[in-house]
């Protein structure tokens, strides 16, 4: 039932993105003589983006399967790689941002970068929580074992991390390929 | 890939090593797909929207079913359930956010004057 009512947290988050996703497809063309995505996205480094979080998400399986067999090393040691993968694309993420707030496009220039950075930041947010939800987990386990409060979080977190792929997805495919169509 | 009842809940049913990997490679395959349409110039412009959003569309797939377990499944069928009222209202909301914000724009009357013009008038 835990996992059940986990769910349904999940899918109110995904209204919370569906309704910043509205807003910045209504928002993207408000540009107010600023600069346009156009300018400022580099495909490249979002394609590095988004190879992490797909690596983070098989990784993130691999240790749910060592959990089923209790194997608790196997379930750290990917948890770990997890954490890695996912650190790496926050710091991606806050270097991105970073360079835009130094060229002159912070989120106050105009009412797309506004959707923009609360879009794209909401996710890297999200996706911070699940880092640190990952690492007490990981204590937890390392602390008071492998046992089924354990289990239970685990599947969780799980739902969590593959949920914040898909929000993913859509914003690689919405915010940044559509500007180079 | 179905694996024998042990009695979990609703997130018992999951993959196995090789159906997560499975996720992964169409997952990258999909990714590169989508990058490759836009950035490569192969794909002629008109038909480079339609091509990532199938894309997409066929990734979340993927990744609903090979990692998120998504599916028929009994165990599975609640999660299913509330997932497809979800996609509803998602569609409802995001769809009719556009369509109304696009009329209201192309219904709203021409301004040859800024804003500065209007307060001077008042």
């Amino acid at each position: 039932m835990t996992t059940l009512g986990f769910w349904i947290y999940l899918m109110s988050d995904c209204l919370i993105f569906a309704v910043l996703f509205a807003t910045f497809a209504v928002l993207v063309g408000n540009t107010a003589g600023g600069p346009s995505g156009k300018d400022l996205f580099e495909l490249p480094y979002v394609l590095g983006e988004t190879v992490l979080l797909l690596l983070s998400s098989f990784t993130f399986g691999a240790g749910v399967l060592g959990a089923r067999a209790s194997r608790k090393g196997q379930l750290l040691l990917w948890l770990g790689v997890t954490f890695v993968l996912g650190f790496a694309f926050i710091a991606m993420e806050v270097h991105e941002f970073g360079a835009l707030i130094h060229e002159g496009a912070g989120p106050g220039v105009s009412a797309f970068l506004s959707a923009y950075f609360t879009l794209v930041g909401t996710h890297g947010l999200h996706v911070a929580c699940g880092l640190l939800w990952l690492a007490v987990l990981m204590h937890q386990v390392v602390r008071y074992g492998l046992d089924g409060i354990a289990q239970r979080r685990l599947a969780c977190l799980s739902l969590f991390w593959h949920f914040l792929d898909l929000i993913w997805i859509c914003v690689f495919t919405f915010v940044y390929l559509r500007e180079f169509l | 890939m179905s694996i024998p009842n042990h009695g979990h809940d609703a997130t018992a049913s999951h993959g196995n090593l090789r159906s997560y990997f499975a996720g992964l490679l169409i997952s990258l395959a999909l990714t590169l797909a989508a990058f490759g349409a836009v950035m490569t110039g192969k794909v002629p412009h008109a038909a480079r929207l339609p091509a990532i959003v199938v894309l997409c569309v066929a990734q979340l797939y993927v990744q609903l079913v090979y990692f998120l377990h998504l599916g028929a499944a009994r165990s599975q069928r609640q999660n299913t359930a509330i997932f497809i009222c979800t996609t509803l209202l998602i569609a409802i909301l995001v769809a009719g956010s556009l369509w109304v914000m696009h009329n209201a724009n192309v219904n709203m009357m021409p301004m040859s004057m800024s804003a500065q013009d209007a307060i001077n008038r008042l």
